[in-house]
């Protein structure tokens, strides 16, 4: 694994001295997890959830009690400006 | 009065009788707090006490929870209250509103004490990775107290509440529960709704709880499950009635050799129960499978945390949650996807299959809830994988999304979707069985 490459993908902030110690400790969790690759998996379809479930839906109307305030919303950010989130410009 | 033997239902029955009051018992707790919280490391944050006096004072007694002290595991965002999910990222977030269960649990008269430590994200079976430090286990300061819902076990072990909401994507109830003598619930997934509850992997995370007793168990799940029209995952589905038996008469117990019990099985032949030998082959790639798809679900909730609408930013994760978040890109990125996660998903639909043929013949499984007792803080820590393997009893479960109970004696009951009550009922003959002490 590239970890600078996956560290990227993931936006996380990795520093160069926990970069060796990580690729290690990966590649140690990729090599167990890998053993998956033995199992027959033949004409086996792939699980993505458990409830049996299939197309729950509600009625397309607004639920008054379950709207947060602008003050609410914006009482954990960090930076805000004039009833908005302040975000790191995109444009590079 | 003594905190440390009240039960739910013997509070209950203490205040109906007009033996003791709520400020008594939420007094005894908070004394509990003052007593312990430092050394153990339990509650990260604790509510503040003129509150909790005023609400024992005014709570309407008739209420089913009416006056009983609890302790919500710090991932159940709680309105006002500073929620952490243990990690530095959210260490200044307040939620501006209730996860669905802490609203009913509120709405059954439950006094909230406090919010309780654990794993950061839930990643972990220790207690370790919290980022406040681990909790130490209330048998022995020196030993973990597990995880990933170590706070709430040990704040029930130490009397600072009577029970405590926990979350268990793979065996993040049943082990804290196991190593501090306790009663441990996973609920079926869908049973509870987990709306407000911070995710770590969406579709294996279970809602449950830790109580000093299996009635007790049974009781909170009454009043916690239920469809949600704001969890799409919520099944429809009535809660049965549990009976307590005093045999086990009629009973199907499965033993299976990948989930090793030893000399436990006999108990329940003593009970009257018929054990009949199962198969579940592939439980033994469960580890690698869950650590596939777990990451990967992991690395998608946790893109969230951006530090932009709320939370501290990224540099803050811990070790733990970088490298599952790593994992999981990597597990679900083009080029491995087909490889790692597709593959793992497979191998989740036999595991499903395994346990389904399994339970044609039997009415429950027993297993065991981990292969070793509670470790010394700090024994593992430098091996991820080491403390990955604590997980292989439990884990199964989940990449399933059965229901499970867990016994103060380190043994858990795992039964098809929907069978909770089946559970309830075979805990407590077994319970009456051992005479546990609380």
């Amino acid at each position: 694994m590239d970890v600078n490459q996956v560290a990227k993908l993931a936006n996380l902030p990795l520093d160069k001295h926990k970069q060796e110690l990580f690729a290690s400790q990966l590649t140690a969790i990729l090599a167990f997890v890998s053993k998956l690759q033995k199992v027959s998996t033949k004409n086996v379809q792939p699980t993505a959830q458990v409830t049996g479930l299939n197309n729950v839906y509600r009625e397309d109307v607004v639920d008054q009690l379950r709207i947060l305030t602008q003050a609410q919303a914006l009482s954990n950010a960090k930076k805000t400006h004039n009833g908005y989130f302040v975000v790191p410009s995109v444009w590079t | 009065m003594d905190i440390k033997d009240l039960t739910i239902q013997k509070a209950l029955e203490g205040y109906r009788k007009r033996q003791f009051s709520a400020v008594e018992v939420v007094s005894a707790c908070l004394e509990n707090v003052r007593r312990y919280n430092r050394e153990y490391n339990v509650l990260l944050t604790v509510r503040d006490e003129k509150d909790i006096i005023e609400e024992a004072e005014h709570v309407d007694s008739l209420l089913p929870l009416g006056g009983i002290p609890i302790v919500l595991k710090d991932l159940f965002l709680t309105d006002s209250v500073r929620t952490t999910a243990g990690s530095k990222v959210l260490e200044h977030y307040t939620p501006v509103y209730d996860a669905t269960v802490v609203r009913k649990l509120k709405a059954a008269g439950a006094i909230i004490i406090g919010k309780a430590n654990q794993d950061a994200w839930a990643h972990g079976s220790s207690g370790e990775n919290s980022d406040f430090g681990p909790t130490a286990n209330a048998y022995s300061k020196n030993l973990v107290a597990g995880g990933s819902s170590s706070g709430s076990a040990v704040a029930v072990a130490l009397g600072m509440c009577i029970a405590a909401t926990g979350t268990d994507t793979g065996g993040s109830i049943r082990v804290p529960a196991a190593w501090n003598k306790l009663v441990g619930f996973k609920p079926t997934y869908g049973r509870v709704s987990r709306y407000g509850i911070i995710a770590m992997a969406s579709s294996l995370d279970s809602i449950g709880h830790i109580t000093k007793d299996v009635a007790d168990s049974a009781y909170v799940l009454s009043i916690t499950a239920g469809k949600d029209p704001l969890d799409a995952t919520t099944a429809d589905k009535a809660l049965g009635e549990w009976r307590p038996a005093k045999t086990l008469a009629d009973v199907c117990i499965g033993i299976a050799k990948e989930l090793p019990c030893g000399d436990e099985a006999r108990s329940f032949e003593a009970l009257g129960a018929r054990l009949v030998p199962v198969e579940l082959p592939h439980i033994l790639s469960a580890l690698e499978t869950y650590y596939v798809i777990v990451p990967s679900e992991v690395s998608s909730n946790l893109a969230r945390y951006d530090g932009l609408r709320f939370g501290d930013g990224r540099s803050a994760f811990g070790a733990e949650a970088k490298r599952r978040i790593m994992i999981g890109t990597y597990a679900l990125s083009s080029g491995y996807y087909d490889a790692y996660y597709k593959t793992a998903s497979k191998v989740r639909t036999l595991i499903c299959r395994d346990f389904a043929k399994a339970f044609e013949h039997v009415d429950v499984i027993l297993a065991p809830v981990t292969p070793t007792p509670p470790p010394n803080i700090g024994e593992k820590v430098n091996d991820p994988l080491a403390l990955y393997r604590a997980d292989i009893y439990t884990v199964p479960v989940n990449l399933a999304g059965l229901p499970a109970l867990s016994l103060p004696s380190g043994i858990q009951f795992i039964g098809p979707q929907w069978s909770e009550e089946k559970l309830f009922s075979i805990g407590n003959a077994y319970e009456l069985h051992a005479h546990y002490r609380h």
